[in-house]
């Protein structure tokens, strides 16, 4: 597949959604005391959310450089193995110079779209693909850090859970076919919730983030290893849970025996 | 922010940057340690579970249209509605539970 056309059809959706939820990020820019400007050129440069959005935090609450290359780095560390996967069904027009030129545009949704075409990629697709959502996305923060301020308030309110409802669409789903999942989520949920309440010490949401997602993500690998299979974040790579609902606990069970035997 | 927002851009460009490109480019085979592949797997679930909960609850004006754009992003997605779905109607209902709070 190295067709720059179908690239494009295939990157209307995403960039179209990137539009929207941009939009909240460039009212988060300009509400956390940066220039327009200044809130656009992260979108370009960075081309994430989560990781923008907790760096976009550290900013404003002037934290360290360390804090923001660790939030970055463990945030954004899913990108690697997207891009070990997306290393492995790409063809032979992605020479070097191409993958460093094209690397900082493996998103989650370009990645999703790119590697569930169960065929090689040529640049000529990739570059389409990735066409329409970057497009979208500086756009989106540009509109949102523009007319942040003359929408009513009600709507740039209702705008800032837009990033969290994304978030919530791409956790979600995978909760359902795998328990292992469910698990890292409920344990990454409980520390991220113990964290922000607790009275002992001060903790930024970057720092909360790296320590929710090191330890329920390490007891997931120890408790959960994925199946042997190609890497990557494919629904058939974690443990799944073919049990019905109601018997999760004994599945719980069942799936620790059956990595036990497993070893 | 002057000069300091350039560094903190730098920064953080820089090791996005870096944690898409270095695998992509060097990764031509497989990862073999299944315990590293195994961790990675989980790290996006964990990551934005953790960012999204308790903070979406204090995103809005109140905690009452935040926990209906909660309820409805957790119901739209256990129904796999696709991003875009899930983003609109989550601050839809936030917006119009809003109008009454």
């Amino acid at each position: 597949m190295n067709n720059f056309r179908k690239g494009i059809l295939d990157g209307l959706p995403i960039g179209l959604g990137y539009l929207a939820v941009s939009f909240s990020f460039g009212i988060m820019g300009t509400n956390a005391g940066l220039a327009i400007w200044q809130t656009v050129l992260i979108s370009m440069l960075n081309v994430t959310s989560a990781g923008q959005f907790a760096g976009l935090n550290i900013m404003a609450a002037a934290g360290s450089y360390v804090e923001m290359i660790i939030s970055q780095l463990v945030i954004n560390s899913r990108y690697s193995l997207m891009s070990v996967s997306l290393s492995q069904s790409v063809d032979k027009s992605f020479t070097t110079k191409i993958r460093l030129l094209f690397g900082q545009f493996v998103t989650d949704e370009i990645y999703a779209v790119a590697s569930s075409r169960g065929e090689e990629i040529g640049k000529r697709y990739f570059l389409g693909l990735c066409s329409l959502p970057y497009i979208g996305w500086s756009l989106g923060t540009l509109l949102g850090a523009v007319c942040g301020d003359i929408l009513p308030g009600a709507i740039s309110t209702a705008l800032n859970v837009a990033l969290y409802g994304m978030f919530i669409a791409i956790f979600i789903p995978p909760m359902k076919k795998a328990l292992s999942v469910t698990v890292v989520v409920l344990i990454s949920v409980a520390i991220s919730i113990f964290l922000y309440f607790q009275p002992f010490f001060e903790i930024s949401s970057g720092i909360s983030v790296i320590i929710c997602a090191v330890v329920s993500s390490v007891i997931g690998a120890i408790f959960f290893p994925i199946k042997d299979e190609e890497p990557g974040t494919k629904d058939g790579d974690f443990p799944t849970n073919d049990e019905e609902p109601g018997t999760k606990d004994k599945s719980l069970l069942g799936e620790m025996k059956e990595v036990h035997h497993g070893e | 922010m002057g000069n300091e927002f350039f560094i903190y851009l730098a920064v953080m460009a820089l090791s996005t940057y870096l944690v898409r490109t270095i695998p992509f480019v060097a990764f031509s085979r497989k990862i073999k340690s299944r315990f590293i592949r195994s961790l990675l797997t989980y790290v996006p679930y964990a990551v934005l579970s953790a960012m999204t909960v308790p903070a979406i609850f204090f995103s809005t004006d109140s905690l009452i249209s935040a926990t209906a754009g909660f309820v409805t992003a957790l119901i739209l997605s256990l129904c796999n509605r696709s991003l875009i779905t899930v983003a609109f109607f989550s601050c839809l209902s936030v917006f119009i539970v809003g109008l009454f709070v």
